[in-house]
């Protein structure tokens, strides 16, 4: 066995030795397979960005209560009274102020895209006043927060880069009411940087809401302990109200269009690795034309098959490791971080998010690679070892 | 210039496994090409198939915003305005949270006049107008749930609410429309706004927007700006335009799906270009002593160039037409499962056209350095070779 072994690392040492001379085929081979892993890894990094400006920015210990039945917020709707019971419900964290229970009121205004210039569907949320303590990672970067009772709000930062007129110190028009933008905040690069926020009173007055609400937001004692809420809400028929983490809640959000997404990076990733089997192919076939009568001699002094394929199969290997090293950093390079925004139809509004190529990402890609770049090594592998070899030394 | 076809061909076999392979990758380019094509033209089709005498009324600050119902017969009003009706997100489930289905109450008589190319057989036509509940399915969701002629289908509405508290509209099924092979969404369900408002708990008197058939279409500005200034400084104000512009301005918001295909399709060519470059510089350069012979036969520095380059067009050509037709065969075996999210599935007829000069410039590309080899090749350094 360990002759086999040492056999193949020789054999392998030359071929590679040799491969400066086949440069041009080797490249080609490589930016094939190149190509390949930097389009799946670039349109992966999309369905991760998004998942990750959505679903993974949910906290597990702050739930959110909707009507029974809704799937989002837009479509839900809470009367005050349903709000006031609910704050005086046990399981709720309390705060210096009060229980951290924000209602809060979801519509959405149009605003001009800066990359179009066509209006988009932008979330404006009103919060009540316990809403900063409910998110942790809430921070104002610029400007000062919004003054309760004020047409005044406050823009997430990914809203800001992505729409508009949303300049801090001037007033936005929606419909024919101005707001002024005193600030913009971060929230731990979560989906509430794509909103704008407002005082929720301010907001029920301008949009005829009355005392209603849409959604209640509260922070719970510890990660998914929603038993004492839902027994308290199970308790009253005369609400019916349905209560979800936030990390459940922006999961489902996200769901189809992280799907879609998905499928539709692996399918073309699926596709072009096909074409780049072919480029590998052509590659290693020609590297074993080029080494026929070198293999033949090998074998005429006694080598055996193996070490030949393992040394083919080895520089194919390689090969695609590097292809998928140059596509992951084109991909890493190119788009990590790029910001962009889409439209989420399950929530019927504008998200914002960066393209994120995460470490799995790149070994994803990795992997890939290796797999096309044996693929293409297999065939001409196998032609290799199976060459005669008074045929291989008659070569030229 | 025909009778050195052969000679090209013969070339082309010479190294029968590394021509198949790079065959194939062009084939796959093109079959990309192919279905890109069709996915792009998916999303912007919708704008393209958008009625050119239609406009869209809705809400000044947005779509989601309800208008007044009475904002109808004022807007029927307006010098150039053929025909009114309203519409309303409906928000429907069927049975399963996960079965959400696109319900639009509207005026129904009215509604079928100003869509005329959605395909309503008289008699459906007929049972929807006289049956306050009833509805017009769409064909891909009559197939999707295997509702039929007279079947009633509780619909939950995830936004509305009924006086009684109930949130479910019982449908009678009254037929079902298709829309033209050129395009069109029929996955969704026409109801009566009547039925639809008559028990409504909370948003009575409101409509989720409004459709305007036009006289003339040449009009469309100006009776937009009509629209819009009778509803100026209202509680109400309006944003009235073409149906296409805001089709695109929907697309828009998903994003920039053009650049993204272009991108993808960008990486496909440049590697395939490669690809192909390379099996020609391989094969020209191993026929080098051959090149000289046919110089030295009589051969034009310019002839062998040009049969370096047929050879390299003729491959991408070949490929390139494999790839389309690859293309347009998946294309019609996905469009049973695709008909009812997409309003066209088809590649556009320019992508035809595109792919041909793709197919060209590439062949042109990938053989132009070893052309110029054989164009410069001096024959005494080249019959050395031998």
């Amino acid at each position: 066995m360990s002759g086999v072994l040492r056999q193949a690392v020789a054999v392998t040492g030359m071929s590679l030795a040799a491969l400066p001379q086949r440069l041009g085929t080797a490249a080609v081979a490589v930016i094939g397979i190149g190509g390949v892993v930097a389009v799946l890894v670039a349109v992966l990094s999309i369905s991760e960005g998004f998942r990750a400006a959505l679903a993974l920015s949910g906290q597990e210990d702050v739930a959110i209560v909707l009507r029974g039945g809704s799937s989002d917020e837009l479509a839900s709707g809470l009367p005050l009274a349903a709000v006031r019971y609910l704050a005086d419900s046990p399981g709720i964290v309390q705060g210096p102020e009060g229980p951290l229970v924000s209602p809060e009121l979801y519509v959405i205004v149009d605003l001009p895209m800066r990359s179009t210039g066509t209006k988009a569907n932008v979330p404006l949320r009103g919060v009540g006043p316990q809403a900063f303590g409910i998110r942790r990672d809430f921070r104002i970067v610029e400007g000062r927060p919004f003054t309760r009772g004020l047409n005044e709000v406050i823009v997430g930062r990914g809203a800001a880069s992505q729409f508009a007129g949303l300049e801090v110190g001037e007033p936005v028009m929606f419909g024919r009411t101005p707001w002024l933008v005193t600030g913009i905040f971060e929230d731990g690069g979560s989906v509430s940087e794509s909103e704008i926020w407002t005082d929720a009173t301010v907001l029920q007055g301008a949009y005829n809401r009355g005392s209603s609400f849409q959604s209640v937001r509260l922070r719970l004692p510890g990660p998914g302990e929603v038993g004492a809420l839902e027994r308290h809400i199970a308790a009253d028929p005369r609400f019916n109200l349905t209560v979800r983490t936030e990390r459940e809640f922006l999961e489902s959000q996200s769901r189809v269009l992280v799907t879609i997404v998905r499928t539709l990076g692996v399918l073309i990733a699926l596709l072009m690795g096909i074409g780049a089997v072919f480029a590998a192919l052509n590659t290693m076939y020609s590297a074993v034309a080029s080494r026929t009568r070198e293999i033949a001699t090998l074998r005429a002094l006694g080598f055996g098959a193996t070490p030949v394929v393992a040394s083919v199969l080895f520089e194919a290997l390689l090969l695609g490791l590097l292809g998928g090293a140059v596509g992951g950093a084109l991909a890493y390079v190119g788009f990590n971080g790029a910001q962009a925004s889409t439209l989420n139809f399950q929530s019927f509004s504008q998200v914002a998010f960066a393209f994120t190529v995460t470490p799995s990402l790149l070994l994803t890609g990795l992997g890939y690679a290796m797999i096309l770049g044996l693929v293409g090594g297999l065939l001409p592998a196998l032609r290799a070892a199976r060459m005669p070899v008074t045929a291989g030394l008659r070569e030229l | 210039m025909w009778r050195f076809a052969p000679l090209v061909f013969s070339n082309l076999r010479r190294r029968p496994a590394r021509t198949g392979f790079t065959l194939g990758s062009i084939v796959i380019a093109f079959l990309m090409f192919g279905l890109l094509g069709a996915l792009g033209h998916a999303f912007s089709a919708g704008a393209e198939i958008a009625g050119v005498d239609r406009l869209l009324t809705i809400h000044k600050v947005s779509l989601v915003q309800p208008l007044p119902e009475s904002y109808g017969a004022r807007i029927r009003r307006v010098d150039g305005v053929v025909a009114v009706s309203s519409a309303t997100w409906f928000g429907g489930v069927y049975q399963d949270e996960r079965n959400q289905i696109p319900v639009f109450p509207v005026d129904p008589a009215v509604y079928l006049d100003i869509y005329p190319e959605l395909i309503v057989p008289a008699d459906a036509r007929e049972r929807f107008l006289a049956d306050r509940r009833g509805a017009l399915v769409g064909r891909p969701l009559a197939q999707e749930f295997g509702w039929k002629v007279g079947d009633v289908v509780p619909m939950r509405s995830n936004i509305w609410r009924k006086e009684d508290g109930s949130a479910t509209w019982e449908l009678v099924v009254s037929g079902i429309f298709d829309v033209p092979q050129t395009g069109g969404d029929a996955r969704n369900i026409l109801m009566h706004h009547a039925y639809f408002s008559e028990s409504l708990a909370r948003g009575k008197g409101l409509v989720g927007w409004y459709v305007v058939r036009l006289k003339d279409p040449e009009d469309a500005a100006r009776v937009a700006r009509a629209i819009d200034e009778q509803f100026a400084n209202s509680p109400f104000e309006t944003e009235t335009s073409t149906e296409k512009a805001f089709t695109q301005g929907f697309v828009n918001q998903v994003g920039n799906i053009g650049a993204i295909l272009t991108g993808v399709l960008s990486a496909v060519f440049f590697t395939m270009l490669l690809v192909t470059a390379n099996t020609m510089a391989q094969s020209v350069r191993e026929r080098t002593a051959e090149l000289g012979v046919l110089k030295t036969l009589g051969f034009t520095g310019r002839g062998v160039t040009a049969l370096v380059l047929a050879e390299s067009v003729v491959l991408t050509a070949a490929g390139g037409l494999v790839g389309l037709v690859l293309a347009w065969f998946v294309v019609g075996a996905a469009e049973p499962a695709l008909r009812g999210y997409l309003p066209v599935w088809t590649i556009p007829p320019q992508a035809y056209a595109q792919a041909a000069g793709l197919m060209l410039l590439l062949g042109l590309l990938a053989g132009a350095v070893p052309a110029l080899h054989a164009l410069r090749l001096p024959v005494v350094e080249a019959l050395r070779r031998a």
